[in-house]
């Protein structure tokens, strides 16, 4: 009888807790994602957007969620895999945006999804506020989607970077004029050779070697080879992370002596210092940050401590602070109404990771990082564009 | 002589893709659409134990032998052998066996992505080696010589002993082998067994020196389907000649025409072979 009791009473608690549990619950402001879990950037995915998602979430919810209308809000995400695949990828942003009513979407990894997917996020209103996404034709998407925002520079703003970077070393006398340059042959590479052509020329450089290879080609060792042959003083390769992994390690293979060594996407990646140590001390790549400042080392420590791994040296901090963005911008409008939360994104300065972001009045933030040397262990800022903080790059010593 | 030499190391790699699907496709009658994610499956075990364990890929690959042994006869046995019984022709066991492993090949994926969703990036081997006067990477070196005993442990198998001739009769005509006593259903799940196997010892060997990921494995696959059909199909001769030659024309083709065209050039040889050659060029014309 007792034991009756007493099981009876303790089901009522349990009821009566779970129900007051659930009636003082807020509804969670949904936020969507399609992610590249699969396919051919789901490597990138990996390392630069899904841990930032993972750690954002963790601290937003921690404090019971976004502060809207006087009450704290869950996050709950709802997440496709698109395999890499544009079509299918259209497909779940429009599923997100239809089925599941998402409240806010975060832009996708890698330019041409971006782009792809810009006209579905601007049909529903959705303020996209797009990282991984580098083009010269910023000024025309925006005017056509006026919920799109760029944070990580223009084609032309990373070229201008490296092209600095290799003047510099120029007039330090570190290098001469001779500049190998090769691309993966798919539009992020044929679109940064075309311009890298051009800028290379009018400063004067000489482009001894400048040829294209299809992505995915397994022995990299004849581009390298061909480009030891031609003697250049400085190598620079608009590459992808396979080849960026694959041109650096023949370059060590080969011995290639130049003064300055620039790889592009994946030169940042915590596993490109996992996989050669030290070998690659003075490379330059696409990216950088400044590691010097305290919101970017508390931001390295706590991605480290929530999800294990550390961040890359370049889109994961813009990717934390665009999510900051939208962040401070639901709670600033104080509502989740799209449309107020889009125009509170462009009227207002945002505190990031990475420092102050305010969208211009073609929706670009002309702050960012171009070029990243590794000194140490870091992938420090030699190049930037409206930062102001980035050190002057120093010579490639060989490859000890 | 550079171009020699990259070349036949670049064949090296090619033979140890293609060797296991033609040994699947040749004898078995299974095109095995997940050829190359038990190929990166490989090279993840390979990644992992260097990672975690500190341990050689060279070691590896005795642990990893067994065990894609093992997992692939189980592969057979569950999911192939009711296909291949079921099959009325050998044109509807390739329909269904392309349907099966397609679908495998997405689950390969899932679990990799689950288990390491970034690249599979670590250097091992990877210092100069003066070869005549050419320098090569260590491990192409490696993974070369390796496929090396690996083709020839396989034909001297196939060609010297009893149950490669049986192999080789299955290969030939399952129908006649049958009569004269072998059996079929074994000698298949064998044959399964060890293209899956040199598949997974090549991955483990090749992610020495390209950069994997989860998703990687269609690469393979197309490759390993062109190497296996311009060699002909069921013959491992052909399929290592056909890596080679794929592999100095490639290198050839970077080296002094212009790196951007090796897949035209690749292609083009698969095509001539295909117009002239529909056999492959080992390949036996079917009656």
């Amino acid at each position: 009888m007792n034991r009756r009791m007493f099981a009876c009473a303790a089901a009522a608690l349990a009821l009566s807790f779970g129900l007051s549990h659930g009636a003082k619950a807020e509804t969670p402001i949904k936020l969507g994602m399609v992610a590249h879990l699969s396919g051919p950037l789901a490597g990138g995915e990996a390392v630069t957007h899904l841990p930032n998602v993972q750690l954002w979430l963790e601290e937003v919810n921690a404090k019971g969620g976004l502060m809207v209308g006087g009450k704290r809000r869950p996050v709950e995400l709802v997440q496709y895999d698109d395999k890499t695949n544009p079509a299918e990828h259209i497909k779940a942003v429009q599923r997100l945006a239809t089925q599941d009513e998402v409240d806010f979407m975060v832009a996708p990894y890698g330019t041409g999804f971006n782009i792809a997917a810009a006209p579905i996020y601007a049909k529903y209103n959705y303020p996209m506020i797009a990282v991984t996404a580098i083009t010269d034709e910023i000024h025309e998407l925006t005017a056509k989607f006026p919920n799109m925002f760029f944070t990580l520079g223009s084609t032309t703003g990373f070229v201008e970077g490296a092209t600095r970077t290799l003047e510099k070393l120029r007039s330090d006398g570190v290098i001469g004029s001779k500049v190998a340059m090769v691309n993966v042959a798919d539009a992020f590479g044929i679109e940064l050779a075309d311009v890298a052509r051009e800028k290379f020329t009018a400063a004067g450089f000489e482009i001894v070697y400048d040829k294209s290879y299809p992505l995915g080609t397994p022995d990299l060792s004849p581009v390298v080879k061909g480009a030891k042959a031609a003697d250049p003083d400085a190598f620079v390769a608009w590459s992808y992370p396979p080849d960026t992994f694959a041109l650096t390690e023949q370059a060590i293979i080969e011995d290639l002596q130049v003064g300055a060594f620039y790889t592009a996407v994946a030169t940042a990646f915590p596993a490109y210092a996992g996989k050669f140590g030290g070998a690659i001390e003075g490379n330059l790549g696409a990216g950088g940050v400044n590691p010097e400042t305290d919101a970017m080392k508390a931001y390295r420590k706590r991605h480290q401590e929530v999800t294990g791994k550390a961040p890359d040296f370049w889109a994961s901090a813009t990717y934390y602070s665009a999510l900051q963005v939208l962040q401070q911008a639901i709670e600033g409008a104080d509502t989740t109404d799209r449309e107020a939360v889009t125009a509170y994104i462009k009227n207002n300065a945002f505190d990031t990771v990475i420092g102050t972001i305010k969208f211009d009045a073609h929706n670009n933030s002309e702050r960012y990082w171009s070029v990243g040397q590794w000194r140490n262990g870091h992938f420090v800022a030699v190049a930037d564009t409206g930062m102001g903080d980035s050190v002057a790059p120093v010579a490639k010593k060989g490859w000890k | 002589m550079d171009i020699v030499i990259s070349g036949l190391l670049l064949g090296g790699a090619y033979a140890l893709v293609a060797m296991g699907l033609n040994l699947q496709y040749g004898v078995a009658r299974i095109m095995n659409l997940a050829n190359g994610e038990v190929l990166v499956l490989g090279g993840l075990a390979a990644f992992w134990a260097f990672v975690s364990f500190g341990l050689s890929p060279l070691l590896t690959l005795f642990l990893i032998a067994p065990l894609a042994f093992a997992g692939s006869w189980a592969i057979y046995a569950l999911f192939l052998r009711p296909l291949v019984k079921r099959a009325k022709s050998r044109g509807q066991l390739e329909v269904d066996t392309i349907l099966a492993t397609f679908g495998m090949s997405f689950f390969f994926v899932g679990l990799m992505v689950s288990l390491q969703a970034e690249y599979f990036t670590y250097s091992f081997l990877a210092w100069p080696i003066s070869l005549l006067g050419s320098t090569v990477a260590a491990n192409r070196l490696v993974a070369a010589l390796v496929a090396a005993a690996i083709a020839a442990a396989l034909y001297l198998w196939l060609n010297r002993s009893r149950s490669g001739l049986a192999v080789r009769a299955v290969a030939v005509s399952p129908g006649s082998a049958r009569l004269v006593g072998i059996d079929v259903g074994k000698v298949s799940a064998l044959a399964f067994s060890l293209g899956g196997m040199v598949t997974a010892l090549g991955g483990c060997l090749i992610s020495t020196f390209v950069t994997l990921d989860a998703s990687a494995g269609v690469l393979f696959t197309m490759k390993a389907l062109i190497i296996v059909i311009m060699g002909g199909v069921g013959d491992i001769r052909g399929a290592i000649i056909a890596a080679l030659i794929l592999g100095l024309v490639e290198t050839a083709v970077a080296t002094i025409v212009d790196p951007g065209l090796t897949l035209v050039a690749a292609y083009a040889i698969f095509l001539a072979v295909l117009l002239f050659r529909p056999q492959g060029l080992f390949g036996r014309r079917s009656a």
